[in-house]
């Protein structure tokens, strides 16, 4: 069962799996279960995907596992992240299982992981768990994910695994009173790019990549076996703990203060790309300026010496005179937009929300 | 020796986690057993996770794999070092004298297992699940027998569980409504609702006293006291301030955010000329 791992450049190594396409262990085994109830969820997306995953099917199961791993292992530390487990069916991606990937305290941790990944599948293959690996969890501070590790995670894992997503977890809006879980593919497009490695902004414009067209969100629905459902209608029964009702809390300044301060960073860091950029570009004028007037005036000492009945001067190598600079590499720049993007969406959310609940505020108040 | 033991807190993912591999044991298996961790404190054991291990039971002998427990334990507690092999679980109703043998292996591993029984098969048309701990019994210096106690079960949950929860508890009703997983306003406006049926529950209750169907029970009505009481007295143009204040700040946020959204994407049409 061994395979080959190419390495991702900071977390996740991956792992080829030893089937592709259907899990035959899941039709072997005797799973009692079938169509069940479901909760359709329509996200907003872009039109239609083009993509070979039009939506994802979660179990209960690893909804209450990544909450569970972040609660005990994330708080204070950047990221906590996880394998996602399940397979493919038709055009949806179907997650049945997931397990956590212990956090990076040592600097042993390449050999470790890889191991690690390779004995948790093996074991979960011995109690008929899906092992077909189809994408990984993270976890996320106040929506700020879009950094290059995670590019490069999955676009290896995509490279690899077709239809593989990465499925965000925030937990911070999650303790305001609803699950915020998001997947998210990189667009072909984007893959086309990170395999040429082409930054530059001459690749990209030929790909014509905005920031809007980097990543496309996948509805997610989520779905119980019979059994689960079984076992919520029970949990309702007996559990005590009453309902807190957090989503109608009404004080928004804390929440808002550190999403702007994190916007207000990242604006900063778009300013410090955009000046680099626009010092290559007035670099690159300044240089076609002088190749411009380099070659007026060997044209005009060429005229001269001909008239005097010189031999003209050799036509030197222009480009070696004029070295181009370097273009600056624009995928920085590209997911710093694309990360000041999706802050602007949460922080709009987040006033949408808080209006109405100021507006419901002020009817209870009206009636008082 | 007490005769309440330690309660036993639950967390819904292990319960989960042992339906799931119940659903998907081994043809011909009965019943599925696993490991579980978590915490323990002094009046109370805290289960939070769980893995299933795989065995073969037949008339007269059982076997576990025990390798493979060993192996997993080793795995969770990389990510979770918190946690120790507190007990075991069996799906299934009853407890068979197999349950004693592979009870004596874990506690050889923990401090006074505990045996937690769920039954999936859902034998007296509910999912019982309760938790035992073994105490010896009979006469001394005879043999000596095993007499598993029940002990309190309890469910807790973190917050952010709860919320996940209350989502999975959602497709429990079998409808066709598309439920917003991430937008906006539709959520507060749920949450509204939910409290809008609360009040008319409530609202029905008073008509009937008011009418006499139902006698009144003072602390009920203590509690409506502290419920209406809760909406705080404020003067009406203190609160229009406020609010206006607040509803301010919030319009400022959005249209500097839908600002800075637009700037980005002028950005982009620049450079990609």
């Amino acid at each position: 069962m061994k395979g080959d791992a190419p390495k991702a450049e900071k977390c996740i190594t991956k792992f080829f799996p030893p089937f592709s396409g259907v899990d035959q262990h899941r039709l072997m085994s005797s799973r009692k279960e079938s169509t069940s109830t479901s909760v359709a969820a329509m996200a907003s997306t872009s039109g239609t995907l083009d993509s070979p995953v039009k939506q994802i099917q979660i179990e209960g199961l690893v909804v209450l596992k990544i909450i569970k791993h972040y609660q005990e292992e994330g708080q204070g530390s950047e990221v906590v992240q996880g394998v996602l487990l399940g397979l493919v069916v038709d055009d949806r991606l179907e997650i049945t299982n997931c397990f956590p990937f212990p956090q990076h305290t040592e600097d042993d941790a390449d050999f470790d992981e890889v191991q690690y990944q390779m004995e948790m599948m093996r074991s979960l293959r011995h109690v008929n768990i899906d092992h077909l690996h189809v994408g990984w969890y993270q976890s996320t501070y106040y929506g700020s994910f879009v950094s290059r590790a995670l590019l490069d995670s999955q676009f290896s894992y995509q490279h690899a695994i077709e239809e593989s997503v990465v499925l965000i977890y925030d937990p911070i809006k999650t303790a305001q009173g609803s699950l915020s879980l998001k997947a998210y593919r990189l667009t072909p497009k984007l893959m086309e790019i990170c395999k040429e490695k082409d930054f530059t902004p001459e690749g990209l414009k030929k790909a014509s990549i905005g920031f809007e067209n980097m990543f496309e969100e996948v509805p997610i629905v989520i779905k119980n076996s019979h059994l689960i459902s079984v076992l919520m209608w029970e949990l309702e029964d007996k559990s005590t703990a009453a309902d807190k009702h957090e989503l109608l809390n009404l004080s928004s300044s804390n929440h808002l203060e550190k999403s702007l301060q994190l916007l207000m960073d990242r604006v900063d860091d778009l300013n410090q790309e955009i000046v680099k950029y626009n010092t290559y570009s007035r670099n690159l004028s300044k240089q076609q300026q002088q190749k411009h007037q380099y070659i007026q005036r060997r044209q005009q000492e060429n005229a001269q010496r001909q008239s005097r009945g010189e031999p003209p001067l050799p036509e030197e190598d222009i480009t070696k005179l004029f070295k181009p600079p370097q273009a600056p590499p624009r995928m920085d720049s590209l997911l710093i937009a694309g990360q000041i993007n999706n802050y602007c969406q949460n922080v709009k959310e987040f006033t949408s929300q808080n209006l109405g609940k100021l507006f419901m505020a002020e009817a209870l108040q009206g009636h008082n | 020796m007490s005769v309440f033991g330690p309660v036993v807190k639950i967390h819904p993912v292990v319960l989960a986690s042992i339906s799931d591999s119940y659903e998907r044991r081994n043809e011909g298996a009965s019943r599925v057993i696993g490991t579980l961790l978590g915490t323990i404190d002094k009046h109370s054991i805290e289960v939070t996770n769980c893995f299933s291990v795989p065995h073969n039971e037949s008339e007269d002998e059982v076997a576990v794999d025990m390798e493979f427990a060993k192996n997993m334990y080793e795995l969770h507690k990389r990510v979770s070092p918190t946690e120790v092999i507190i007990g075991w679980y069996a799906t299934g109703f009853d407890i068979t004298e197999h349950s004693v043998l592979i009870h004596e292996y874990y506690s050889r591993e923990a401090t006074n297992p505990i045996h937690l029984t769920v039954d999936t098969a859902l034998q007296s048309g509910k999912m019982n699940i309760r938790a035992y701990v073994s105490a010896q019994m009979g006469v001394p210096g005879k043999t000596v027998g095993v007499m598993f106690t029940p002990l309190t079960v309890k469910y807790i949950h973190y917050d952010t569980e709860r919320i996940g929860m209350d989502l999975l508890q959602r497709t429990r009703l079998a409808t066709t409504r598309t439920k917003g997983l991430t937008s906006d306003l539709s959520q507060v406006g749920g949450a509204a609702a939910r409290i809008q049926d609360m009040l008319t529950t409530v609202l029905a209750y008073i008509e009937d006293v008011l009418s006499g169907k139902v006698t009144a029970d003072n602390s009920v009505g203590r509690f409506l006291m502290d419920l209406v009481n809760k909406v705080p007295t404020i003067s009406a143009e203190d609160f229009e301030n406020m609010l206006n204040s607040n509803i301010n700040d919030l319009l400022m946020v959005t249209y500097l955010s839908n600002l800075t959204q637009a700037q980005i994407a002028l950005n982009e049409k620049l450079v990609l000329l």
